[in-house]
């Protein structure tokens, strides 16, 4: 077994274990860590592939931003996750069993000797002085054009469904339209009444009574 | 690859959409609430405009662009202007809905015309990548569009329920293709159907991969056993939204499953023709005898779209050119027909009151007798009764599998259909020889009862003479899948 063969294994059974523990953890920010644990060790996957740009990007985004603002998501709302999780340890052995006789079953399809994976040889090396960057680069402004504009335009989407679903007229906003603010006049604010003078005698004895009852 | 490559022409109306959308979405941000009516009438102006486009940048061949991730043919021609008017008629008929329970808003628009944005590239995409990214951006659209109403319990447990199903469906459709990607080396319908064809490819990866990508499939058309989302997002949704998911979707699910099964995996068709049939007979079997229980109209039309599903996949079972067309002639009718059922319950919903239980429907003809008229003619239509239009689709798409010897499976639909008329004949009882429960008045606007009076009144009109339309069917398919 080579060097790289032994850190896909390793890499892999941490991927595995982080992820496990994304849906058991109870904590959710554990599990949002545990997702930072996973984003980084696929990371190492990519590297292994030689693909250092997409290893460098998933750190630097996903873990760098993305995950930091779930975080912050997460520790900032009151969501109470043991409620919302309920269900799921009893729902558990057999979610985990169909779970596992699928990925059993899968196995012994792609390991049977018909699937004849071996056929399958690793990819040459890449020269040394071979560049991610700009193969990503001219694949995506070319070949790949109509896919990476829609993306694009997925993200936009993504913008417009999440402020539509958040952005909300609150009834006890305080808003002031500035332009209504500058033209308001003395009037608007200030109303002078003409009236006849109260009588001082009946309030002081309603301030009394009411000094009494105190 | 340099500019003078980049041949944008067979793209033209997809460009315009996205672009006329952003400036749209630019321009909503200026409308106050009152004058909404101006996204809404620019939103109709733009899918005019789109469908002119595409009649005068229509070829009757296949032109492929984009580094071959696009392509622009006859069927997508066809399916793309009918989703043009399928759009058209649900922003008609959901207007006043709309504007009753606060959703009448630019996002409504916005999200509208990106799904059929997203549609248009699933219709022409000739490639894995543009397929998905086409399917994300329509399915992300009508994510959101079921939550808009954001106050309402129901619509946002359905679009919950949608995005977390969805999310799994495309998970399971990425494996697939990543399997097939690995046996073939290409992402690219054609290269991908050639390296099948050439006998290259590893025979085991591959069905690995096409059990995957069928599962997906099924589970974005609702067939079962991949249909436990469709009930309850209908009964969930706003009925605009349901209607706007039940229409222009539809039409775009089937070529995407034509795209992938048929141009791509086509030389596996002994393959998926199998696995097609039992989510073909489970769906027609489940989605009429459920429908029966139902009590609440739109979770009864979930089940029926569920059924109509399986019919549809019957004309892929054949796997030849003629089943092809029927499966195509038959979502066209379908969409026609729940145009009209949908159109209908929008129709009897008003401010505060939604239009969702048989009952609401009872003594319709009493209240108002066209609109009694127009729901009776899409119920005998869906039940697939002579001589509406429905029943020719039926047709078309059993004698596609009496062609190719699958007697049984023919056998097994009629029998289907049957159980299936038991309930679209209940709700023409409740509307024709029930008494009215709910006795106000029905307003409509005069447009909306227009189009919705042409749109049913076509069914009949259409289902006298079907021959035009399944010819348009038949060359479209023709002209565009050059493999078979």
């Amino acid at each position: 077994m080579s060097f790289q063969t032994v850190v896909f294994y390793v890499l892999s059974a941490i991927l595995i274990f982080a992820s496990f523990r994304v849906i058991t953890a109870k904590n959710p920010v554990h599990a949002a860590l545990y997702l930072v644990l996973a984003f980084f060790t696929s990371a190492g996957h990519w590297l292994l592939l030689q693909a250092e740009f997409l290893a460098i990007a998933l750190v630097l985004v996903y873990v760098g931003a993305v995950m930091v603002l779930f975080l912050f998501v997460v520790m900032m709302l009151d969501i109470n996750f043991e409620k919302l999780r309920e269900g799921f340890w009893r729902h558990f052995p057999l979610a985990g069993t169909v779970g596992l006789i699928m990925v059993a079953e899968m196995a012994l399809i792609l390991m049977s000797p018909e699937a004849s994976l071996d056929q399958f040889k690793a990819a040459a090396p890449l020269a040394a002085d071979a560049s991610n960057v700009k193969e990503l680069g001219r694949q995506i402004y070319t070949t790949y054009l109509l896919p990476f504009e829609l993306a694009a335009f997925v993200l936009l989407v993504a913008i417009i469904a999440a402020i539509g679903l958040t952005q909300r007229q609150r009834k006890d906003t305080k808003f002031i339209d500035p332009a209504v603010q500058v033209k308001v006049r003395r009037d608007d604010r200030v109303r002078i009444v003409k009236m006849d003078a109260e009588k001082r005698a009946v309030a002081d004895t309603d301030v009394v009574s009411e000094e009494q009852q105190a | 690859m340099n500019w003078a490559d980049l041949n944008l022409m067979p793209a033209a109306p997809e460009l315009f959409l996205f672009s006329a959308v952003s400036v749209l979405l630019l321009l909503d941000l200026f409308v106050s609430d009152a004058k909404r009516g101006i996204t809404y009438v620019l939103s109709l102006a733009i899918l005019a405009v789109a469908a002119v486009l595409q009649l005068a940048v229509a070829e009757p061949y296949a032109i492929h662009t984009f580094s071959n991730t696009f392509v622009s043919d006859p069927l997508s021609t066809l399916v793309k202007l009918a989703m043009y008017a399928t759009t058209f008629a649900v922003l008609v008929y959901s207007r006043q809905y709309c504007a009753d329970r606060g959703i009448f808003k630019g996002e409504y628009f916005t999200l509208s015309l990106f799904a059929l944005a997203g549609m248009n590239i699933m219709v022409s995409a000739s490639h894995f990548l543009s397929l998905y990214m086409g399917l994300e951006l329509l399915s992300l659209c009508l994510y959101a569009l079921i939550a808009l109403q954001r106050d309402s319990v129901p619509a946002t447990e359905s679009a919950m329920k949608y995005f977390v199903l969805g999310a799994l469906a495309s998970g399971l459709l990425l494996y697939g293709m990543s399997m097939v990607y690995g046996a073939t080396g290409s992402l690219e319908l054609a290269a991908v159907a050639k390296s099948i064809g050439a006998g290259s490819a590893n025979q085991v990866l591959l069905v690995f991969g096409l059990v995957f990508i069928v599962a997906g499939l099924a589970f974005k058309l609702g067939a079962v056993p991949f249909h436990m989302w469709v009930p309850d997002v209908y009964q969930g949704s706003p009925t605009a939204v349901a209607l706007m998911i039940g229409a222009a979707p539809k039409l775009a699910a089937f070529v995407f499953v034509l795209r992938f099964l048929v141009q791509g995996l086509g030389p596996l068709v002994a393959d998926w023709q199998g696995m097609l049939a039992i989510v073909a007979v489970l769906s027609m079997a489940i989605g009429n005898i459920t429908a029966i229980a139902q009590t609440n109209i739109k979770r009864m039309l979930a089940y029926s779209t569920i059924s109509h599903m399986g019919f549809l996949l019957l004309g892929l079972i054949a796997g030849n050119a003629d089943g092809y067309s029927a499966a195509l002639f038959y979502t066209v009718v379908y969409v026609l027909m729940s145009l009209v059922g949908f159109g209908i319950l929008l129709a009897l919903s008003r401010a505060g009151f939604d239009c969702e239980t048989l009952d609401d429907l009872k003594g319709l003809n009493q209240r108002n007798s066209w609109y009694a008229l127009l729901m009776l003619l899409a119920m005998f239509s869906m039940a697939g009764i002579p001589p509406l239009l429905g029943f020719f689709a039926k047709f078309a798409v059993i004698m596609s599998v009496v062609n190719i010897g699958l007697v049984w499976l023919a056998v097994f639909a009629v029998v289907m259909s049957l159980i299936g008329a038991f309930y679209y004949l209940r709700v023409v009882k409740c509307i024709y020889f029930d008494d009215a429960v709910d006795t106000a008045p029905i307003v409509v606007r005069g447009d909306m009862k227009l189009l919705l009076s042409v749109n049913a009144v076509a069914l009949l009109v259409l289902g006298a003479v079907p021959e035009r339309l399944v010819a348009l069917c038949v060359e479209a398919m023709k002209q565009s899948l050059t493999v078979l």
